[in-house]
Order: structure tokens, then C-alpha cells, then sequence
């Protein structure tokens, strides 16, 4: 071995050494999905993935103001880091739930997505998502099949509740409150809709009611009296149509003059709860009834909530899953805080496989739409719903009711 | 030509007449069953005419827009179903501020006026700008030039409309002058539904007259029938083609209102189905002709209320008010197939190709 | 400056210039009056300093300056005065925004009619400032900017042009920060100094400054010489950098989801299913002139026959779960048969008529999709779900980088039947019908042929790229399936330039790609798309890349002043509306 080798090796062995040396005896926890770094000065970044422009614009930015409400509540830190938010609109569709979770899978600093607003979105862009490695946490998503064991894709929750519930409870009003055995459906094709009608109309089925007309018409639709006609010639008791606020209002003002449904009860879901229905069917709406969370349920922070709520957009809330948005947004801020590991270097260390374990572990987490436990297929939503009635102070002031007219016995 | 084409080429039109024939056969079979299945007596039927002749009001003066400037122009304007939703829409702020204040119920025919002034002046305000902004540098490009300009003008002023606005329906308040309703035996007309087909028949009388009687509507013929010779006759090519789009953005603008009496909600989106109905309604009744958007436009009106019951009923089909614009569209496909001009052909000028 | 001159008349001397100004006035006020401005300025381009909102306004002020020196037949005013006429338009310009100011001011209630006349608007366009100083500011920018205009045309000396371009480029980079923070990805501390959270940062705004003018500079005093060097090389060799050229493109083109990442391989396959569609229509517009509104019907049934036949859905009564290779060529079948289907009630139709034919086509399409009776075969509103990715042997196109290449074969291929197609005799034939179909059947060009081949080819790329699209998206809905993708097509087959290949890519990189940079801004995605399609037509009808032949007929109907008027739906001649 020549001298010049030599100092080669010795260099090698000092370079070697002092790699050692420096090197932290902190290993990061192992994952078996990957772990996240995040630097010593870096925010914690979360994103959300919602519909927030078009025609169903608000459903997004309604749930979006509910995670911004969450982080003003941590002070915008978490584990001493700033919360970083930031996200995609998802259009309300499958496509624009593509391209968002593509756009949002691409970013390798992002901890969570807290979304989507449509079911849509989430079963063309989820599989992205979870594929990246994400934390996924619905409040609106409320198609029973993203939770079916053999659909869902690993990694996502929900805090919104599951339109089979909403569609029991409801199907469950009309044959033990209401008395009704005759009823007829409409639905709009949306799959929200559709969905809705579907579950009721079984439902109603179940218990021995009958559903004598099922329906569907156009949301662009305005004239709504030729279907209703058709429908009246069924002869229904009651009339069930789980649509959305501009065609929902319009079948609530028609169905008044359309001889065969102008006197039976009408009853919509929470699609329609929201003041915007009550100025478009006025008075028609007088007497009906609607199936949505039951918001007088919800814990006592939900007042609290809606307070910050005035205070910060200075309106009222725009639809109804702020409060479930809310709540994803502080389950995952749990988990994290649960699983995140500091490192010597000032970083953080989150275990993607291990949030998601610590988010399905969730049990009995306080949240303000009521106690949060998470089942094993990515259901955490605290199934509350409740029947309202609508009445002429509601319309006349274009606002929701407030107490829940008829509740599920428990 | 047509007749060459038909002794020629028989094997595609026995398969067309074979197809007509079946939309026919399926019609008439679906009506026979559903009439036969007894659930409507006349009395439905009654109403499912009268919603539709309401809707097919509408939809006919949205439709004159559309033929008045085919007409002269040859070019369809996609624009007017904005020109239709400008109107009311800004409009809305007026009935809303009148409504509040009690002064439509103190004085509701001033009241209902003004709306409907202001809803015309807007639509022919923004007819005219479209006109000079958007077509008028485009006189003499091949067709499809003014066409993608008409779409993109559309969505244009629909977005334009959805800024200055916002996204949110607005609705139209209730007045006290409009409710009620005529009844008569078996028929039962709401007065908001006789204002809407009489103020309907009588603008459509009223543009059926001018075409044909003032010296406007006559210069508007001459220029339907040929520019250049209409301009060689000392005719104002220009001023015609402008007076056509205010024409025809003055029927949209009362088409509006009417339609935001009717079913009370005005949007940015409002315009766009009841334009491409009022478009199929155009092309039904002959592009171009003036009765023919008429009958066009309540036909398709009718077809759409009681077509879905009367036609699918019978034939099983599941929740049939779905597929009442597919319904409109095979009507439409096959009154081409053995109309191929329309109902009444094209008429506000008589050349042919 | 020459005071003699401006002393003579100089309202009418003027009139020009306030016309412009306050023509950019009215632009300007009305992207404040939608809450474009506002939500604009929520993208920093250089954070901290300036954002989208503002740069648009310096934009407009910009540019109404140009306009006002601008003149007849291409030439711009260069004179001494132009610095006057510029400032003038850039001062009215200015004002129309301070009378915007002033009414927020004194009438916020404006803002219960005019939703976006917010008071975050008038924070916007005063710059934080206050009514007085912010209005000052707005007319010392707005004639200040307009005088540099007027100046910089009278004397355009190239170091100030430089600066211009490297200003101009460094903005651009800002506005596209979003596509080049990807690339910049794989050199994590270059990405660091230039990129704030959003926009430039102050610092890489300045390096990149210095950097671009650089080059600039470079190019502009060795430019010539490289060029010559290049020019004297012999020819085989420079047949050789040319070929290592383009072999170097081949590579980049097949590593481009790699270089881009995910989100934007996402955006590369919608714009090649887009260049599938285009190609199509290219196929029944461009060439066969026969104007289809209802394109998006075909893009539906290769869609849902790739839905049914593979998806795994237990929902859908008839789903044998095949495989996506054997049923892409059965979808191919499948949509040139419903483009026969479509073709033959038309054929007799034409021109408007068959526009509105198509388009209740395409919408009747939808709605069977959509329909509750015909639930259990194409799923109702629920669509079809649990549609199986391709697979290439063991290989599964599992994202958007990987189904990126089977979008570039499918183009690849499309793209050369087009070209095929649009030199044989068929192509001609396709092209005779589009000119004058009375005297192409006189010439014994067998029309119903002719015209349902069109249709049916037409048709058959869609219906691949519906294909494509089904098993890309796993799940498809019958609402993906709007009218406003046929018009997306047709459009983008306009902006790129008709009958021509390379124009369809153009389009679709425009109308489908570009918008998907500005994201955010999704609610003036289909204003400003509406602008640009009339602006396009009313300044460029032949598109961006046209067909020579077709950018013939345009020039001469643009510089015919009394030009008969081609009533042909996209050609020349006569053909009016109905036979």
C-alpha cells in the first residue's frame, strides 16, 4: 500500500467517523406507509379538498370556515408548529376530484386532507389520496358505499353520517309519527338524492308502507306541476323529496296548487335546510317538514361555535356540515399530537400508518356534533338526526328551526 | 335536390321512415296505455295544456329572438338566452326594493310596468352591445365564426351576470294582484298563468304586425331576403340588423319577467335551458319564421308537460318527467325527419337553398 | 414635448387617447365590479410585493396606453406626443378606478345589489392607503406608465426592451409558479431562495431578474455570432445537433409525467383525451363541415360501454368484468355505430338544423344514462363505479403518469389516421361535401357514404377517448357528460385552428391545460374563457395554428371590404340553412 493509498483510506475513515459522530442516535418511527418529516421550522400542513365556486360553492366554503374556526381554536399552532392551511376545489364532481386529489397527492408535506364535500370526488380522487399516504376525514360525504368495507380506501373517514341513517329516521317519522303508510318520492339525479329517496322508499317498505309513485326531475327544472299531477293521480299520503334549495322550494310552492298533494304533508332533508329554502317556497313551506342533523343534539360548544362563527365571517353559517367539519379538523389534530414524534433536530416525525390507526382509534372524542368514535370502517360521525317543522317565523325571517320538531326514540 | 336524394338513395330512407315510424307506433301505443290505465280524467289533462301552454308562451318569445335575427343574420344567437336572463335578473333589485316598501301592493299594475321596463331596457341594452360588440365585425365570416363568438359572448355575460350579482337565486316578491285563480268547471287557470299566454299572444300579434305592416318591418324583410339589394333600395343594412337585436332582446326582457312571475326565482344559470328549449322551439316550428316560433314554442311547451305521462306512462318507464327533455328532442328529430325545414318552413323570407 | 403643438386643439387632439382610457376605464372597473380584482390578488407573484389583482390593473394601464398609440394598419404612433397621448390614456384610465373608489366610499350599501363592490375592493385598489393618497397613487401609476409607453415607442432603444422582456418574463414565471415549482422540486434549496408559500420570493424574483437580463444581454452582443458559428458548421453535423435535438424532445416528452409529477401528468391525459375528441370533430367540422353541438354523446358511449363491460360493480345487472384491452376496440365499434346511428336521421338536415339535432342528441344520451329506468344496466346518477385500470402485462396504469403514455400512443395513432384521412380520397371528398354539398353530389361523390363515414370515424375517436376516460376515472357519472364538453371541443378545435393537427394540441394546452394552472380562480375560468373565445374570433378567426388553406379564406373575408358573405358552415360558398 503506497502512501497516497493510504491518505485515501485515512480521509475515508475520518469522513466515516465523523458521520458517526454527528449522526443523531434518534431513528424515526418505522411506518409501514411511510413517515412524514417535518423540518424544525416548517408548519404542519393540512389541506382540504371541497367544492368552493360554482352553484354548490357554499356546501365547501361552509365546511371550510368550520376547519378555519378549528385552528383559530389551537391559537393556529399545533405541537408548537403553525398550522399550514391550504386546498383544492373539488367542483362538485368526479372529474374536479381527480385533478384536486392529483394536485394535493403531489405535495409530499401534506399530513391530511380533510374532504371531500361531494361523494363524487372522493370515489375518483380518494384512491390518490390514499395512495399518497394521506389522512382522510370527510364532513359531508354521506353515500353509504365510501364506507362499505370492500370500497373504502385505506385511510378515510368521516365525521357526516350515513344517508342510510338520515333515510331510516326519516322513513321512521312518517310511519310512527306521521301515521302514513302511502307516499311518494322525488329525487333530482343527483346521487345524493337518489340515494336518499331510495332509502327511505325501502324503508318505508320494511315497516309496510307503500311508495306509490318514485319520481325524478332535472335541478334545472322550474315547472314542476306537470310531475306533481302525475303523482297526485297515485294518490299518496305524504310526499318525500330529498333535493336541493332552488328546485326544492319551487315542488313546495307547486305541490300547494296542484289539486291531490295541496294538502298532504311535504317533507324534504338537509339538503333544503338552509334560510335560502324558506325565501324561495315562502309560505308554502309553512307546516312542512325536514330531515337533518340534529343540531340541538349537538354538545353544548356548538354555541360557542356558532358565536366565533358570527364573529369571524360575520353571517351565518351557509350549510350544514361546518359543525362536522369542525370536528374532523380536531380529530386529526388529536391524532397528530398523539403519534407525532420530535426528533433531536427539532423535527417532527408523523407516522402516516400511525395517524390513520390513531384516528380509527378514536372513542368517545368530544366533539360538537356529540361523541366521536370511529368504527372500523372509517364511520365517526355521531349519527344525530331529527325531524324540524317548519314554521311561518322561520319563513318570514328566512331562517332554520331551531328545536327539532320529532327525534329517533333512542 | 331533396327529391333526388330520396329516389336516390332509398335504403336510407326506408331505415329513416322505418325509425319515424317506430317513434310513432311507440307514441301511439304509450298513449292508448297510459289512457287506458284510467288514473287521469279530463280535468288533468286540462291542466297538464294550460302548464304547458304557460311554459310554451315563454318559451315562444324567447324563441322570436332567436328566428328574428336567424332570420336576417343566418347566424343562431347563442347569446340571447343572457339577453333573456339580463333582464329580469337586474330587474330583480327593483321588484324587491317595491316589494318591501308596500308599493306593489298600492299601486300593482305601475308597479308590475316598471319592472317590466326596466327588464326590457336591460335586455335591449345588452342585445344591442352584443350586436355591436361581438357580431357586427364578424358581417360576412364563414358561419362557424359568429357562432363560437355567440357561445363564448354567453358565457360571458353569464359569469359577468354572476359577479356584478352573485351565484345565489333571487326570488321575486308574491303579489296580491296575481293570485287566485279563474275556475271554470274542469278548468282552472291562475291569473298569473292568463297573463303569461295572453301578454304572450298579444306581443306575438303585436311583432306579427309590425314585420308585416310598418315600414321597419318591411325594410327588416327586404333585408331578411337580401342584404345587398336591400342596401342598393336605400335601406340602412345596419340600423335594420340593430333594430332586429333590440327587437328581439325587448321580447326576451318581457319573456323574463314573465318568467320570474311564474316561477319566481331569477339566477345567472336561467337563461340557459329556456334558451335551448326556446332554440329547439325555433328550429320545430322553421327558423326564421315568426308562427312558426309561435306554434313551435307551445308545442314544445305542451310535449313537455304532458308528453312524459302521456307518452312513457303506458310503456313502464320509471319516473318519466327525467327523460322529458330526451322526449322534446326525439319530437323534435322527428318532425325533422318528415319536416326537414320545420312545421312551417322557413318563412320571414322565401329563399331557399 | 412641443407646447406649440399641444396648444391647438387639444380636446380633439386627445379624443383618441380618452376614448382608450376610458374604454381600459370600463375593463378595469368591471374586473373590480365581478370581484375579479379581489380574488386575483389573493395569488402574491412576488410575495409581499405585488399580487395577480394589482398586476392586472398595471396590465390594463399598460396596454390602454399601447392602444391609445396604436394606429390603423399595424403602425404605432411614434412621436414626441406620444408621451402625452400615452399618459392621458393611462390618467383616464386611472380615474374611472378612482370614481370606482369613491362610490365604495361614500355608498357601501352598494354592495347589497353589486355583491363584489366589497370594502376589501377599495382597500385593493387604493392600495391600503386610504381614498386620497391610494387615488393619487392610482393616477401618478396610470399616467405615469401611460408617459413611459408613449416615450418607450419613441424611442425604443433596446436596453429599455430588455428590461421590458426580462420584467415581463420574471412576472410570467410568477404567474406560472405553480408549474415550474415541480420542476424545480428535484433541486430543493433553487426552489427554496426563488419560492415563497406563494409567489416569487423578493430575492429569487431579483436573481431571476439579473439571470434573465443576462442572458439578454448575452444574446444581444454574441447572438449573431453564435448563430453564424452555427450556420457555417457543415451539414452533416449540423444534421446531427438537429437530430440529438429532437431525440433529446422524444425523451423529455416520454419522461414528462416523471418531470412534472403527479398533478400535472393529471392535466397532460385530460388535454390528450381532449386531443382525442378534437381530432374526432376535427374529422366531422373541420373536414365534412357537418356542425356537431352533441359531440360529447360518443365520449358518453365508449365511456359507459368500457363502464359496463369491465366495471366489477355487483350494481350494474350486466357487468362481465372483461378486460380493458379486449373492449377498447368493442367500444371503437360501439360509438362508430352510434355515430351511424346519429348520422343516418340527419343526413338530410343541415347546417343550423343539424347543430340543434346533434345537441339533443348528446343531451338524450345523458339523460338515458341518467334515467332511473335504465338504472340497473348504466347505474342511474350513481354512475358506474369500480371500473378496473388497464393493464400492460403485469404493468397497471395504476395513476395519471403511467396512463400518460397509453393517451400519447392512442393521440399518436389518432393523429395518423387523421393526417392519412385528410390526404385520400376520402379526405377530399369529406372536404368537397364541406364546400358546396350540391355540387360535390353532382361531381359523384356519394353523399350518404361520405357523410356517415364522417360521422362514424368522427365518432370512433371519441369513443376511444371515452374509453380511456371510464377506466382513467374508475367511476364515471352521466353528469361528466355535459353539453359543455361538446362546446369545449369545438371550441378548442377553433382557438387551435381547424383542420389542422398540431392546432388541436394547441387548443386543448389552452383550453383545457392552462386553466387548470389557475385553479383557484375557477369561478372566472368560464368568463374569461368566454373573452377569449370572442376576442379570438373577432382578432385571429383562423385560430392559433390554422390550416393554410382555411387562414386563406379568413384573410380574404378580413381584407375584402365588401365581401359576399360564405354561408358554408365553415368554408366558402353558399349553403344556407335547410335544403
Amino acid at each position: 500500500m503506497n502512501a497516497r493509498n493510504t491518505l485515501v483510506v485515512l480521509s475515508l475513515a475520518l469522513v466515516a467517523l465523523i458521520a458517526i459522530a454527528c449522526a443523531p442516535a434518534f431513528t424515526p418511527p418505522a411506518d409501514a406507509v411511510g413517515t412524514l418529516k417535518v423540518g424544525a421550522n416548517e408548519p404542519i400542513h393540512l389541506t382540504w379538498m371541497f367544492v368552493v365556486t360554482g352553484e354548490d360553492g357554499t356546501l365547501g366554503v361552509d365546511s371550510r370556515r368550520g376547519i378555519e374556526i378549528a385552528i383559530d381554536d389551537k391559537g393556529g399552532k399545533l405541537l408548537d408548529r403553525a398550522i399550514k392551511l391550504d386546498g383544492q376545489d373539488s367542483g362538485c364532481n368526479a372529474e374536479g376530484g381527480q385533478a384536486a386529489a392529483a394536485k394535493l397527492a403531489a405535495d409530499a408535506t401534506v399530513v391530511g386532507v380533510i374532504g371531500s364535500s361531494c361523494s363524487s370526488e372522493m370515489r375518483a380522487g380518494g384512491p390518490a389520496l390514499s395512495k399518497a399516504g394521506f389522512t382522510i376525514i370527510s364532513p359531508s360525504n354521506t353515500a353509504p358505499d365510501l364506507t362499505d368495507p370492500a370500497k373504502r380506501v385505506a385511510g378515510y373517514f368521516r365525521t357526516a353520517h350515513n344517508d342510510t341513517i338520515q333515510g331510516a329516521v326519516a322513513a321512521q317519522f312518517v310511519l310512527t309519527q306521521l301515521k302514513l303508510k302511502n307516499v311518494a318520492t322525488i329525487h333530482d339525479g343527483s346521487p345524493y338524492a337518489e340515494g336518499l329517496a331510495n332509502v327511505f322508499a325501502a324503508n318505508i317498505e320494511k315497516g309496510g308502507g307503500k311508495v306509490v309513485a318514485k319520481e325524478a326531475v332535472s335541478p334545472t327544472d322550474k315547472e314542476f306541476k306537470p310531475v306533481l299531477t302525475k303523482i297526485a293521480a297515485a294518490k299518496p299520503e305524504m310526499l318525500f323529496y330529498p333535493i336541493f334549495i332552488s328546485a326544492g322550494s319551487l315542488i313546495t310552492k307547486q305541490a300547494k296548487e296542484v289539486p291531490g298533494v295541496d294538502k298532504i304533508p311535504l317533507m324534504a332533508a338537509d339538503g333544503t335546510f338552509s334560510g335560502d329554502f324558506y325565501k324561495g317556497a315562502g309560505t308554502a313551506a309553512v307546516g312542512m317538514y325536514q330531515s337533518s342533523p340534529d343540531f340541538s343534539a349537538f354538545a353544548a360548544g356548538y354555541k360557542t361555535f356558532l358565536d366565533k362563527h358570527q364573529k369571524k365571517y360575520n353571517e351565518k353559517p351557509l350549510s350544514a356540515f361546518h359543525a362536522h367539519a369542525y370536528d374532523a379538523a380536531n380529530v386529526i389534530f388529536a391524532a397528530i399530537e398523539k403519534v407525532a414524534v420530535k426528533g433531536p433536530d427539532g423535527a417532527l416525525y408523523i407516522g402516516r400508518q400511525a395517524l390513520r390507526d390513531a384516528v380509527a382509534a378514536t372513542k368517545d372524542f368530544n366533539g360538537i356534533t356529540g361523541k366521536l368514535t370511529c368504527d372500523p370502517n372509517g364511520d365517526c360521525g355521531a349519527p344525530v338526526i331529527a325531524v324540524y317543522q317548519v314554521t311561518a317565523d322561520n319563513v318570514s325571517k328566512a331562517t332554520t328551526p331551531e328545536k327539532p320538531f320529532w327525534a329517533p326514540p333512542k | 335536390m331533396q327529391k333526388s336524394l330520396a329516389t336516390r338513395f332509398t335504403l336510407t330512407d326506408i331505415f329513416i321512415y322505418i325509425l319515424g315510424g317506430s317513434i310513432i307506433a311507440l307514441v301511439v301505443v304509450g298513449s292508448i296505455a297510459t289512457l287506458a290505465t284510467g288514473l287521469y280524467g279530463p280535468r288533468q289533462w286540462i291542466d297538464f295544456t294550460i302548464t304547458g301552454l304557460t311554459l310554451g308562451s315563454i318559451y315562444s318569445l324567447i324563441a322570436l329572438g332567436y328566428t328574428l335575427v336567424y332570420g336576417i343574420l343566418r347566424m343562431i344567437n347563442f347569446a340571447h338566452s343572457e339577453v333573456f336572463m339580463s333582464g329580469p335578473l337586474t330587474a330583480y333589485f327593483l321588484a324587491d326594493a317595491m316589494g318591501k316598501s308596500g308599493y306593489l301592493d298600492e299601486n300593482p299594475v305601475l308597479g308590475i310596468s316598471l319592472i317590466f321596463i326596466l327588464a326590457i331596457a336591460v335586455s335591449t341594452i345588452v342585445a344591442v352591445l352584443v350586436e355591436r360588440i361581438a357580431y357586427r365585425p364578424l358581417r360576412g365570416a364563414p358561419r362557424l365564426v359568429p357562432l363560437i363568438t355567440a357561445i363564448g359572448a354567453s358565457f360571458f355575460l353569464q359569469y359577468a351576470f354572476r359577479g356584478f350579482f352573485g351565484p345565489n337565486f333571487k326570488v321575486y316578491p308574491e303579489m296580491a294582484i296575481l293570485k287566485g285563480a279563474l275556475v271554470l268547471g274542469d278548468l282552472k287557470m291562475s291569473y298569473i298563468q292568463i297573463l303569461v299566454i295572453v301578454a304572450a299572444m298579444l306581443m306575438m300579434l303585436g311583432l306579427n304586425l309590425f314585420v308585416q305592416y310598418s315600414k321597419t318591418g318591411k325594410a327588416m324583410r327586404a333585408v331578411a331576403e337580401d342584404k345587398e339589394t336591400a342596401a342598393l333600395m336605400g335601406i340602412n343594412v345596419d340600423r335594420i340588423i340593430v333594430t332586429t337585436f333590440m327587437l328581439g332582446g325587448a321580447l326576451a326582457g318581457a319573456a323574463g319577467v314573465l318568467y320570474a312571475l311564474v316561477y319566481t326565482q331569477v339566477q345567472f344559470t336561467m337563461g340557459f335551458v329556456p334558451g335551448i328549449k326556446a332554440f329547439t322551439a325555433a328550429v320545430l316550428g322553421g327558423i326564421g319564421n315568426i308562427p312558426g316560433a309561435m306554434l313551435g314554442g307551445l308545442f314544445l311547451g305542451v310535449v313537455e308537460s304532458l308528453g312524459p305521462t302521456l307518452f312513457l306512462e303506458g310503456l313502464q318507464v320509471p319516473a318519466p318527467y327525467q327523460l322529458r327533455d330526451a322526449v322534446a328532442f326525439v319530437m323534435l328529430v322527428l318532425i325533422l325527419i318528415f319536416r326537414p325545414a320545420g312545421i312551417l318552413g322557413e318563412r320571414l323570407t322565401e329563399k331557399k337553398a | 414635448m412641443n407646447p406649440a403643438m399641444l396648444n391647438v386643439t387639444p380636446r380633439a387632439k386627445f379624443a383618441p387617447a380618452i376614448r382608450v382610457g376610458a374604454l381600459g376605464g370600463i375593463i378595469i372597473v368591471f374586473m373590480g365590479m365581478i370581484g375579479m380584482l379581489e380574488t386575483f390578488s389573493k395569488r402574491q407573484i412576488i410575495f409581499g410585493v405585488l399580487d395577480m389583482g394589482h398586476l392586472i390593473i398595471f396590465v390594463v394601464f399598460y396596454l390602454t396606453a399601447y392602444f391609445a398609440l396604436k394606429r390603423p394598419h399595424g403602425q404605432v404612433e411614434r412621436s414626441q406626443q406620444g408621451r402625452w397621448h400615452g399618459g392621458v390614456a393611462g390618467l383616464v384610465n386611472a380615474a374611472s378606478l378612482v370614481v370606482l373608489a369613491i362610490i365604495l366610499t361614500i355608498l357601501p350599501a352598494i354592495r347589497n345589489v353589486f355583491v363584489n363592490m366589497t370594502p376589501a375592493l377599495l382597500e385593493l385598489i387604493t392600495f391600503e392607503k386610504g381614498l386620497a393618497v391610494g387615488s393619487i397613487l392610482l393616477l401618478i401609476a396610470g399616467a405615469g406608465l401611460g408617459a413611459f409607453v408613449g416615450y418607450y415607442f419613441y424611442r425604443p432603444n433596446p436596453i429599455l426592451r430588455e428590461l421590458l422582456f426580462t420584467i415581463s418574463l420574471v412576472l410570467l414565471i410568477g404567474l406560472l409558479q405553480d408549474l415550474l415549482r415541480v420542476t424545480f422540486q428535484y433541486i430543493p434549496f433553487l426552489s427554496a431562495i426563488l419560492f415563497e408559500t406563494s409567489g416569487l420570493s423578493l430575492f429569487g424574483a431579483a436573481l431571476l431578474f439579473a439571470i434573465i437580463l443576462g442572458g439578454f444581454e448575452q444574446w444581444r452582443r454574441r447572438g449573431d455570432g453564435w448563430k453564424a458559428r452555427y450556420n457555417a458548421l457543415p451539414t452533416p453535423k449540423r444534421k446531427q445537433y438537429s437530430r440529438t435535438l429532437f431525440g433529446f424532445l422524444i425523451a423529455v416528452v416520454l419522461l414528462l409525467p416523471w418531470i412534472l409529477g403527479l398533478f400535472f401528468s393529471e392535466i397532460l391525459v385530460n388535454v390528450g383525451l381532449f386531443v382525442l375528441m378534437g381530432l374526432g370533430l376535427n374529422i366531422v367540422v373541420g373536414f365534412a363541415g357537418l356542425l356537431d353541438l352533441g359531440y360529447v354523446a360518443f365520449f358518453a358511449i365508449g365511456a359507459y360501454t368500457m363502464g359496463v363491460l369491465t366495471t366489477l360493480s355487483p350494481e350494474i345487472a350486466f357487468h362481465p368484468g372483461l378486460n380493458f384491452w379486449i373492449i377498447l376496440p368493442f367500444a371503437l365499434v360501439i360509438s362508430v355505430f352510434g355515430g351511424i346511428v346519429l348520422g343516418v336521421p340527419v343526413l338530410r338536415i343541415r347546417g343550423d338544423y343539424l347543430a340543434i339535432v346533434t345537441l339533443g342528441f348528446g343531451e338524450i344520451i345523458r339523460l338515458l344514462a341518467l334515467s332511473d329506468a335504465l338504472k340497473p344496466y348504466f347505474g342511474g346518477s350513481r354512475g358506474i363505479e369500480a371500473i378496473p385500470k388497464p393493464f400492460i402485462g403485469p404493468l397497471e396504469l395504476i395513476g395519471p403518469q403511467q396512463m400518460y403514455y397509453l393517451v400519447i400512443i392512442g393521440c399518436l395513432i389518432v393523429a395518423f389516421i387523421a393526417l392519412r384521412l385528410k390526404n385520400s380520397r376520402l379526405g377530399r371528398a369529406w372536404m368537397a361535401i364541406r364546400e358546396d354539398e350540391d355540387v360535390a353530389q353532382s361531381m359523384g361523390i356519394d353523399l350518404v357514404k361520405t357523410k356517415l363515414l364522417a360521422f362514424g370515424i368522427g365518432a370512433s375517436f371519441a369513443g376511444i377517448g371515452g374509453a380511456i376516460f371510464a377506466s382513467k376515472l374508475g367511476t364515471i357519472y352521466p353528469h361528466s357528460f355535459n353539453l359543455i364538453i361538446s362546446i369545449n371541443v369545438l371550441a378548442l378545435l377553433i382557438i387551435g385552428g381547424m383542420g389542422n393537427i398540431p392546432g388541436v394540441i394547441i387548443g386543448s394546452l389552452v383550453l383545457v391545460g392552462l386553466p387548470e394552472l389557475f385553479r383557484e380562480f375557477e369561478d372566472y375560468r368560464l368568463l374569461v374563457y368566454g373573452a377569449v373565445l370572442v376576442i379570438m374570433m373577432l382578432a385571429k378567426p383562423e385560430g392559433l395554428l390554422p390550416e393554410a388553406r382555411r387562414a386563406m379564406e379568413l384573410e380574404e373575408f378580413r381584407h375584402t371590404d365588401d365581401a359576399v358573405p360564405p354561408e358554408g358552415i365553415t368554408g366558402t360558398l353558399k349553403n344556407p340553412g335547410q335544403a
